[in-house]
């Protein structure tokens, strides 16, 4: 590789942009650089599903051939190219959501985050990994290979979103998409010393995300930084009228408050340590990292008060009824009639549609899949449906208010991302609950439909990423990028740089 | 509390359309009984007077208004199709059972 393609790699994608303006480098060169750096990375890190370089080369060459006055109309990211989870239908392009049951399956259309970032004129590199229908934190329910995390590959990229933040955080792409439904794009973010964004429900269309948990899902950036998630929110979000929960409004001016943030002013605002979120569970590297930042808000003037939110312990327990059931329902589509995989039944058995369902979904999906249809089943079943997806949708309530109090004393709320640093491959499979335990400082946001997003705090003792959470109240979601990124350019300036210098990159210096 | 059984496992099988084997239908009654164990604790704090929550962002429902548009082509629709014959879907027998 030469100096030139590890310098450009390296670049924020906001630089990149400005280097296109400038005409110091084409979008054809950003994709070719890109699709070196995937060529050397891929053997260890295995982000993608799929490479898609003569799609991502075509639309390069057609935005460098725009004219001065076309490239001036579209957005700052023009010609910045992209990789997109694999949860999103992309026309032409393999969509398979990591799942056998969807193998071969080429879209016949675009998801509307795919056509907005078409039309910004945004190269799409290819299609990323994740837990099979995104329902895991490690993505090693991918039925077709496992990511490595790029700062030990012996350990988990988190997940669901695994692909997306691996191939950021090892210079394969400088800008992502994710989904979230219960923190696959922030505990990824956090385990790859990456930033992750998970918008206000509503706040960016669902067209054309693979269906998980309706109520839950939403799709958002990832990067390297606080600035860049913001362009590339204020791209794919405002309001799609094939999205019957689209919030009928504009993006928010996420830009402006990032930019306003990178001035290291916190005067005058408030923000909420959740106290339910932290101590006990919390591995002590990931706590300390946690408090430092905290610290640092401080010394740039927020204040910093306490606040309680008394429902969070019951949100894991919600959201493992709302989500499964939810799954079973929307999953219910995978039949083997108008898409995807078909297994006609054995002989003996009678060849009827109803058999060749059953067969179907048993040798389409996998384990941690069939877990959660099957619960989710259980929980929609009459009998159980009052104590159950009832009692669940009444602590929704409880944790929404939870954070309507907190809001009162609190601009912006802040908890670590995930409890523990990156895990080594295997660690977690064989215990459902232990995995699960991932995502509870994550799962309440979702529940609320609250903004939120993780970005880096620097290194545990083990020597691997921690993840600092922001929660911002409903639509409001600019809150939240302000003090990520006047605590990004703080952090910065303590470790002299950004924190992938303490990464270890040998696919970038392979071809030296 | 509910408990899973055997015969439970196998009867969620059959309503969600998956022909679960022997293996794990074992696997999955160990591993739902501690899930549902943990999760069961919802019910503590859900009491009469606290309305559930479907969507955490409540919108006014909305028609588009009422202008033809072009939908996906046949062509298109079938695409993705493990069988299809002069432009439709096939499937496998529906009614009628020698069982």
């Amino acid at each position: 590789m030469t100096q030139a393609t590890n310098e450009l790699v390296k670049l924020t994608a906001a630089d990149m942009a400005a280097e296109i303006k400038s005409g110091e480098v084409s979008s054809r060169e950003l994709v070719d650089a890109h699709l070196e750096v995937i060529e050397a990375a891929e053997p260890s890190i295995k982000a993608f599903l799929k490479v898609s370089g003569d799609v991502a080369r075509e639309q390069a060459d057609a935005f460098d051939a725009k004219s001065a006055d076309e490239k001036a109309q579209l957005p700052e990211l023009a010609g910045v190219p992209i990789a997109i989870k694999d949860m999103i239908v992309t026309k032409g392009i393999e969509t398979t959501a990591a799942s056998k049951i969807l193998e071969g399956w080429i879209p016949p259309y675009d998801a509307t985050v795919i056509e907005k970032l078409k039309a910004a004129g945004m190269p799409i590199l290819g299609k990323t990994n994740l837990d099979e229908f995104a329902q895991g934190s490690s993505t090693e329910h991918s039925a077709y290979q496992t990511t490595h995390n790029p700062w030990d590959t012996e350990r988990v990229p988190g997940g669901s979103g695994g692909g997306s933040a691996s191939a950021v955080a090892a210079f394969e792409a400088p800008l992502a998409l994710g989904t979230d439904t219960g923190g696959s794009i922030r505990q990824p973010g956090a385990l790859t010393g990456t930033v992750g964004v998970k918008p206000t429900y509503g706040g960016v269309s669902r067209f054309g995300a693979i269906a998980m948990a309706s109520s839950l899902d939403q799709i958002g950036p990832v990067s390297r930084t606080v600035l860049d998630s913001a362009l590339l929110q204020e791209i794919i979000g405002g309001h799609d009228r094939r999205d019957s929960t689209s919030i009928p409004e504009g993006p928010r001016p996420m830009v402006a408050a990032a930019r306003e943030g990178a001035k290291r002013d916190l005067k005058g605002m408030k923000v909420g340590l959740v106290k339910e979120l932290g101590g006990d569970g919390f591995q002590p590297g990931v706590q300390a990292r946690f408090n430092e930042a905290v610290k640092k808000l401080e010394e740039m003037g927020a204040e910093v008060v306490e606040v309680s939110c008394p429902h969070f312990e019951y949100s894991l327990g919600a959201y493992y009824i709302i989500m499964p059931s939810e799954v079973s329902s929307n999953l219910a589509r995978y039949d083997g009639m108008r898409y995807g995989l078909r297994v006609m039944p054995p002989t003996g058995v009678p060849q009827t549609a109803a058999n060749m369902m059953a067969y179907t979904r048993e040798a389409g999906f996998g384990d941690e899949v069939k877990r959660r249809i099957i619960l989710g089943t259980y929980a929609l079943s009459a009998g159980y449906y009052d104590a159950w997806y009832g009692s669940a949708q009444k602590v929704r309530t409880l944790i929404i208010r939870d954070f309507e109090n907190a809001f009162k004393q609190a601009d912006v709320l802040v908890a670590p991302t995930s409890p523990s640093t990156a895990f080594k491959f295997g660690e977690k499979m064989d215990d459902p609950l232990a995995m699960y335990m991932n995502d509870i400082a994550t799962i309440p946001a979702n529940l609320a439909g609250v903004p939120a997003m993780s970005i880096p705090a620097g290194l545990s003792d083990d020597g691997l990423p921690v993840g600092f959470q922001f929660i911002a109240p409903q639509q409001r979601d600019e809150v939240m990028y302000k003090p990520a990124a006047a605590l990004e350019a703080a952090l910065e300036e303590d470790w002299g740089g950004p924190i992938w210098q303490s990464m270890k990159t040998p696919w970038l210096n392979a071809a030296e | 509390m509910p408990t899973f059984t055997r015969e439970e496992i196998e009867h969620l099988g059959d309503l969600a359309r998956i022909a679960l084997t022997d293996e794990e239908i074992t696997r999955l009654q160990g591993e739902l009984n501690v899930i549902a164990d943990s999760i069961n604790k919802v019910q503590e704090v859900a009491s009469d007077d606290v309305p559930p929550t479907a969507n955490p962002i409540p919108l006014e429902a909305y028609l588009r208004p009422d202008v033809a548009e072009t939908p996906l082509t046949q062509a298109e629709a079938l695409s993705g199709a493990p069988k299809t014959e002069a432009g439709m879907f096939v499937a496998p027998r529906i009614l009628g059972s020698e069982e």
